[in-house]
């Protein structure tokens, strides 16, 4: 494997020089030392965190006109965040049973996260139902309309994670694989989750702010 | 695949001991593969064969057809379009079509025709065959990628069928006037269009996911970076671009489609139409502008990038020479795309803006001309005293070339704010962006063809014909977008569906008009001679020998032409070398292939570039 590079040294190579020559004939034809799903997840955050950034910045843009009219942050929104807080903990100690070939502790661990993100979905609906029921509608203020964009998107990534969260427990209940490919899915899984925490957390945070 | 670290040392110790134990090192020996070979998925039954293949090299070919069959849709509207222009006396089309046409025509065009050919079609086709893989990273993910773009393709096209037709709000889309009555289309067509975006985002995003991790994780032995075609170089980049770029649109068509559908105010200021005030308020229709350009101008690279590496990678092998200055030609293609994220805003110098934004954008403008001129210059260079060989393939890069230059000259017109704010309504901005983000990659599409076709089919194009198409299409296209420039600077408004004789308008216009019109419709008409060609030579052209251009990519070095599924047979290629090796003294050819080994080369002595 060849030695890590940065992109700049790998940019300034020279095929067509004889150690160099002799270099590249080495080379196994992997750039980065990760798995393709982990380096695919990568990506995958990449953009999405490109997207959410121009939702954010789209948000700061119209928040300065003048029409804009602060929307009041339910308590069930603290209560939701929570959850994902927790169900991003049980995650990471899950990796760390699976490592371990603690087979039941990560299928309890599995099932658990799998229950806190459903939790967290039907702790969303509720609120959208509560703002609906107190007059809060997307049409009546643009911020509102922000808060069920940002929900709704995140939820979306939450019910994609749910799919391959839902594909890893039951292949890891089949045993179907081999011990790394099933750990390296059910790190790739924990790894999505932290991100979406992490993202709620900005979403929430800005919309506390403003 | 595994990636636990203890089994790449183990693995790595092992051919340490092996190496030691054998005394005469040998000049072809490479190291033992660390990493599995792919796992191929195989198709068992006529569906998963024919319809939802997993194979890239099939899907690319799915993606290029559907791409080309939308583009014609697009061609055939450019036609009625010039026909109203031309006559208006006639009455050939409403105020209303003529807006719609131009529309779907600008849509069609860059997003469905060239983002989806360069990307899905000659991406899926040659990224695994140029990287040495046996096929995409996740074929499953590629294949819903193609049937995204289909649904998205089909949503467009029906809003052709809806009550009040698509929309003709222009392809940029801009509220508030896109979903306000008044514009064709702003109830039933921009909604469709917006979903028919949407389903196309989510489509390429799976399928540049394939792109990048193809490219950067599953190369074959000896393929480092700076080993891969240009080619794909110029597809990458495009690839990373789309996933940075796409999002912006994704944001302004989601928030557009609320805005119409639920009467949010994202975008929608405060206004009266057709005597009723409407309920949005406070709506900022410049951060669409913003959101759409920061998608828009990548999207210029998007397809610009892939058509500068299929070139370069096309002049090489015709001209049988090394590429001049590969890693400047790298550095230019990714230069270039990190630098399209800086320049937005020279869309929207008439928008109102900031003048020191304006200058901002101005000086971006005219910096990414340097790397964009250093790669014209390294083409001319590859030339230069070569064995330039006039196949259909080279003439194409040439008309490239001629013309990327051309609309590239007008377009540093036109990134200056003084310069930009009187033509940039007129006919010179048609004629600026059709030189060089029409014309110019469209002839490397044709161009690619003619090259690629063998690897394909197995046959060859008709040569005769490919001639007449080409000088067709080329002369053609020059008499149609020449004249434009002219028009643009006497004044000629753009996005007029009539121009009768006036005081304001030369009667040199009114000519001009039906001059072009003539043109259009001869370049479209030869555009069906391609198609004839490119669908009978499958069946009546000459049978190809294998890598008949004696190309020293890996795509021609398959153990069958064309490639079976797998590409490979029993042994992925070791590589050996970087592509640009032609005309090596010393060498028995003048070519040497990525994957000959060096002993079958002794004596061939690579000169220094």
């Amino acid at each position: 494997m060849s030695k890590k590079k940065s992109i700049f040294q790998l940019l300034t190579e020279k095929p067509w020089e004889q150690d160099q020559i002799e270099a590249d004939n080495e080379h196994q034809g992997q750039t980065v030392n990760l798995t393709k799903q982990k380096l695919g997840l990568r990506t995958l955050m990449a953009a999405s965190t490109v997207l959410f950034s121009l939702f954010i910045v789209a948000y700061s843009d119209r928040m300065l006109v003048h029409d804009w009219r602060n929307m009041p942050e339910p308590w069930l929104l603290w209560f939701n965040t929570g959850i994902l807080v927790i169900s991003s903990l049980v995650f990471h100690q899950t990796t760390k049973y699976a490592k371990n070939e603690f087979f039941d502790k990560t299928k309890n661990g599995l099932y658990f996260v799998g229950f806190l993100a459903y939790s967290f979905l039907i702790g969303q609906l509720i609120v959208w139902y509560q703002l609906m029921n107190t007059g809060y509608y997307a049409t009546s203020n643009v911020a509102n309309a922000f808060f069920y964009l940002f929900t709704t998107i995140h939820a979306l990534h939450i019910i994609g994670g749910i799919y391959f969260w839902g594909k890893t427990t039951s292949k890891f209940i089949k045993k179907s694989l081999k011990k790394e490919e099933i750990n390296n899915l059910i790190d790739i899984c924990a790894v999505y989750w932290h991100f979406l925490l992490a993202v709620w957390l900005v979403l929430f945070g800005l919309m506390l702010s403003s | 695949m595994s990636d636990e670290y203890e089994h790449k040392l183990e693995a790595k110790s092992d051919y340490a001991g092996d190496a030691s134990s054998v005394s005469t090192p040998d000049i072809d020996a490479v190291p033992d593969a660390e990493l599995p070979d792919q796992e191929l998925y195989h198709s068992h039954s006529w569906w998963t064969t024919y319809v939802f293949s997993q194979d890239a090299k099939y899907i690319g070919i799915q993606y290029a057809l559907t791409a080309i069959g939308t583009g014609l849709l697009g061609l055939v509207l450019s036609w009625l379009m010039r026909i109203q222009l031309a006559w208006p006396g006639l009455g050939w089309l409403e105020p209303s079509s003529y807006y719609q046409f131009v529309t779907m025509h600008g849509m069609i065009m860059v997003v469905y025709l060239l983002t989806a050919l360069f990307l899905g079609g000659f991406g899926n086709l040659l990224i695994p065959l140029m990287c040495g893989a046996r096929d995409m990273a996740f074929p499953y993910v590629n294949m819903l990628s193609y049937w995204a773009f289909v649904v998205a393709v089909v949503v467009l096209l029906a809003s052709f069928f809806v009550p009040g037709g698509p929309t003709g709000a222009g392809w940029t889309l801009y509220p508030p006037q896109a979903i306000t009555a008044g514009t064709p289309g702003y109830n039933g067509g921009i909604i469709l269009m917006l979903i028919s975006l949407i389903l196309f985002v989510a489509g390429f995003t799976m399928g540049g996911l394939n792109y990048i991790i193809t490219v950067l994780q599953l190369r074959a032995r000896g393929m480092t970076l700076m080993r891969l075609p240009l080619t794909i170089w110029g597809i990458f980049t495009a690839t990373v671009l789309a996933m940075f770029a796409f999002p912006a649109l994704l944001v302004g068509c989601l928030m557009m489609t609320l805005d119409s559908l639920l009467g949010t105010s994202f975008f929608m200021p405060a206004m009266v139409s057709l005597g009723e005030t409407l309920t949005h308020e406070g709506g900022s229709p410049i951060l669409f502008q913003h959101l759409f350009w920061f998608f828009g101008h990548p999207e210029v690279y998007i397809v610009a990038l892939p058509a500068f590496g299929i070139v370069s990678d096309l002049l090489s092998v015709h001209s049988r020479k090394t590429i001049f200055g590969y890693r400047m030609m790298v550095w230019a293609i990714v230069g270039i795309g990190a630098l399209s994220f800086f320049v937005w805003a020279h869309h929207m110098y008439v928008s109102g803006m900031n003048p020191w934004f304006g200058f901002f954008f101005a000086t971006t403008t005219l910096i990414i001309a340097v790397p964009t001129a250093i790669k014209v210059y390294n083409w001319i260079l590859t030339l230069w005293r070569g064995n330039i060989v006039l196949s259909l393939p080279m003439l194409f890069s040439l008309g490239f070339i001629v013309t990327f230059l051309n609309g590239g000259l007008t377009g540093l017109f036109l990134g200056n704010v003084t310069v930009d704010v009187p033509l940039s309504d007129t006919y010179f901005v048609v004629a600026h962006f059709h030189m060089v983000m029409g014309i110019a990659p469209i002839l490397v599409v044709f161009g690619a063809i003619y090259h690629w076709y063998p690897l394909v089919t197995g046959r060859m194009m008709n040569e005769t014909l490919g001639k007449i198409h080409f000088w067709i299409t080329f002369i053609g296209s020059y008499a149609i977008y020449f004249p434009m420039h002219y028009q643009g600077f006497v004044g000629v408004p753009r996005r007029y569906y009539e121009i009768y004789d006036s005081p304001y308008i030369d009667v040199s216009t009114l000519l001009l008009n039906k001059f072009i019109t003539i043109a259009v419709l001869i370049v479209g008409a030869a555009q069906l001679l391609f198609l004839y060609n490119l669908f009978a030579s499958a069946r009546l052209g000459k049978k190809a020998e294998k890598n008949p251009w004696k190309a020293n990519s890996l795509e021609w070095q398959t153990p069958q032409m064309p490639p079976e599924h797998g590409n490979w047979g029993k042994e992925p290629p070791k590589v050996y070398r970087w592509p640009y090796d032609f005309s090596v003294p010393g060498a028995k050819e003048d070519y040497i292939p990525q994957n000959q080994p060096p002993s079958e080369i002794i004596g061939a002595k690579v000169e220094k570039t």
